[in-house]
């Protein structure tokens, strides 16, 4: 009975410490990853202004897919994949994707020329106080996010994109 | 159930080594013994005892001191070997860490990297060895201070005669029995503070039996102090960020949630005075040139009103004006803002004069926002001027063309064309700091550089921690643990009359030098001897 009782005791007290020394490692691991998006959550909403002075809030292209882009015009791997985005949106906008593209801060007269120069089409938006940035814990750049038609992040990608590499991922969130 | 009966009538658990009531020797290997080990009061340590199920097995692995020892000599060196080179987060983040520490220090960076030395203190199996020794406190604390807890509790007054004999401190008075006064003694006790037991004219004296929990304490203090480095793992206990604040500017204070908003109206760098300040410092500044004397960051905290998502114009009340100087944080609702940096006069804005080469008259000023700069910048009388492009860091890339390497103004470069009555097609000019450069033959007219304004920036660290007061708690449990281990003493006198004879023995669990002095001032007038000291005495033998 009282041995019984002894191994009851035991197990109880090793169970409590090892969830403690589980929980710290499990939230310790994880804490440089929670500083980065969770994937197939739901996607921060925000409202942003592109460059013809249109709002653009995320949730409202709920039912479309959503190829989510974060830039700067001195990056040069966003440069370089910016006409890929360009050319693969003339193909997927009338299927239901949507490119926002997300410049992180710089001034107007800087985005807009790099829109000039490389003839964007789809919206471009400035986020002056870095707020959608650090919703979406962006660091590195480019940084493109998948969002599917229900607002789901399914992807998160850092690191410039080939043409191919975008059709690819268009194609994945067209509804 | 292997229980152990003593012949004195008290079951003591099996592993007892003496009586827990009677102190009788178990223990055959101990009873050739000339003293006893006094340890944990000769009571069965659990966890030596049983030994079958895998429970039993981890338990008792954590109830050795010798493992939680080992524990701790590991935990040791894997610390220290932490602090020979950097930790990750102190390298520049722009670098792999394997490239960054190999072309700094060579294989031994190299080895460092891969034996994980370089996240030492987040790693698995540092926290792993730390959790460790948490466990191994908790379970060496419980297998101890029970038993020892019934020990001491089931203690009888009469104690067998082997359990006194082999007390360090021993001794029996013959003859003059009848003289001795057993009331004295009691009363000589009771004035240094013992509490007195008394069953078939044998005697316990005993005090200070609390100190045998200060150990215990202290064990309690260090694992609240241990859930209270864990408690930073939970989300909202703890924030450590870094805010860069331009004057003018207004940003979301990181950690917040977007809750709290700063804006920064002015950073101040002050120095002492040679002329203003106490004649007192003179020397000093006279040979160490400029000290500081403040850094300082005028700014106003601002609260979000209502729920606003990311990008939205926030609605902003201000909450408060506040001068954060060096030690005077910005405290509110347990956020804590710290100067930590500054950068000065980082640029601003540019003034440049459009004027004509020849007659150097001036045709207007225009001011360069360079963090926003305008397309077009009207002057009068037909004069205007274009920016075609704009570079805020500008260097040449790889085919000589000029382009930015961030979007900060460290060293911004202009493309401008000057649209002026006598060249209403324009004039292109290349303008960075210090040269120009007319891509197109030679201009009529030129920007020329008229002034800068700069801005401080300034550095705060956000900080929350509401695990403080935990690991005060525990710190402070830690404390008292120690002083009631080390200032207290737990002293017991037996003294036993038997025909004939007063035996008399003593032990505490320290300081054997202040028990025989207050032996000897119980026992004086009394006619009992003084207890020999056995541990000296075989001491002498074997010298």
């Amino acid at each position: 009975m009282k041995k019984k009782q002894r191994l009851v005791i035991r197990t109880a007290i090793l169970i409590i410490l090892g969830a403690a020394l589980a929980y710290s490692l499990y939230a310790n691991l994880t804490k440089e990853k929670s500083e980065v998006l969770k994937l197939n959550a739901e996607a921060p909403d925000f409202v942003l202004t592109d460059m013809n002075g249109q709002k653009h809030k995320l949730s409202d292209y709920r039912g479309q897919g959503v190829f989510l882009n974060f830039w700067g015009t001195w990056c040069k791997p966003c440069e370089k994949e910016m006409p890929y985005m360009a050319d693969q949106y003339k193909v997927y906008k009338d299927q239901g994707v949507q490119i926002l593209a997300v410049n992180v801060g710089e001034s107007e007269f800087a985005v807009q020329s790099f829109i000039d120069k490389h003839n964007l089409n789809f919206p471009v938006l400035i986020d002056a106080k870095d707020e959608v940035q650090s919703a979406y814990q962006v660091n590195p750049l480019p940084v493109t996010f998948l969002i599917d038609k229900e607002g789901k992040v399914v992807e998160s990608i850092t690191g410039s994109l080939t043409e191919e590499g975008v059709q690819k991922l268009m194609e994945r969130i067209k509804p | 159930m292997n229980e152990v009966k003593c012949e004195c009538g008290h079951v003591n658990p099996h592993g007892t080594v003496l009586c827990e009531a009677c102190g009788r020797v178990l223990d055959e290997k101990e009873k050739d013994r000339k003293l006893v080990d006094m340890r944990y009061e000769g009571s069965a340590r659990r966890s030596q005892t049983y030994d079958k199920t895998i429970v039993d097995k981890i338990w008792n692995f954590f109830s050795s001191v010798k493992v939680g020892i080992w524990l701790i000599v590991i935990t040791l060196i894997a610390s220290a070997l932490g602090t020979i080179l950097p930790q990750e987060m102190y390298i520049p983040p722009n670098i792999p860490p394997e490239q960054y520490y190999l072309d700094e220090y060579g294989t031994f960076g190299k080895l460092y990297v891969e034996f994980g030395f370089h996240n030492l203190y987040g790693s698995w199996w540092y926290l792993i060895l730390v959790a460790s020794i948490g466990i191994s406190l908790v379970i060496c604390s419980l297998d101890r201070v029970i038993p020892l807890y019934r020990a001491l509790k089931a203690q009888k007054v009469s104690r067998h005669e082997g359990f006194l004999k082999r007390q360090r401190l021993f001794g029996i008075s013959t003859g003059a029995n009848s003289n001795i006064d057993l009331e004295q003694i009691k009363i000589n006790l009771r004035d240094k503070r013992y509490s007195i037991r008394e069953e078939d004219g044998n005697l316990l004296a005993e005090k200070g039996r609390f100190s045998r929990w200060g150990p215990y304490v202290n064990h309690i203090g260090l694992i609240i102090f241990l859930l209270g480095a864990m408690l930073r793992f939970v989300p909202g206990m703890y924030v450590d960020k870094v805010l860069w604040i331009r004057e003018g500017e207004t940003k979301a204070i990181p950690g917040t949630n977007g809750q709290y908003y700063l804006s920064s109206d002015k950073f101040i760098l002050e120095v002492y005075d040679k002329e203003k300040d106490k004649e007192v410092f003179s020397d000093a500044l006279g040979k160490m040139g400029a000290v500081a004397k403040n850094y300082q960051s005028n700014v106003t905290l601002l609260e979000r009103e209502g729920d606003a998502i990311p990008g939205e114009e926030p609605n902003l009340k201000k909450v408060k004006d506040y001068s954060i100087k060096v030690n005077e944080p910005l405290k509110y609702d347990n956020y804590a803002l710290y100067q930590v940096d500054y950068k000065l006069d980082e640029l601003d804005k540019m003034h440049f004069n459009l004027i004509n080469k020849k007659s150097e008259e001036s045709f207007g000023e225009i001011e360069i926002d360079l963090y926003n700069p305008k397309l077009k910048y009207e002057l009068n009388k037909g004069y205007s001027v274009q920016l075609m492009n704009y570079f805020p860091d500008f260097e040449f890339d790889e085919n000589g063309d000029p382009v930015t390497k961030s979007p900060v103004p460290n060293n911004p470069a202009f493309i401008f064309k000057m649209f002026t009555p006598d060249n209403p097609e324009g004039e292109v000019s290349f303008v960075a700091i210090q040269q120009t450069v007319e891509p197109f033959g030679d201009n009529e007219y030129k920007m020329a550089f008229a002034g800068i304004e700069t801005k401080n920036v300034s550095a705060l660290t956000v900080r929350k921690d509401l695990t403080l007061w935990v690991i005060g708690l525990g710190g402070a449990i830690f404390m008292i643990g120690v002083i009631q281990g080390a200032y207290w003493n737990h002293r017991r006198i037996w003294i036993q009359p038997k025909s004939g004879e007063v035996w008399i023995a003593g032990h505490t669990n320290k300081n054997w030098h202040g028990l025989k002095r207050e032996i000897n001032m119980v026992i004086k007038d009394t006619g009992i001897h003084e207890p020999i000291d056995q541990t000296q005495e075989q001491e002498k033998k074997i010298s």
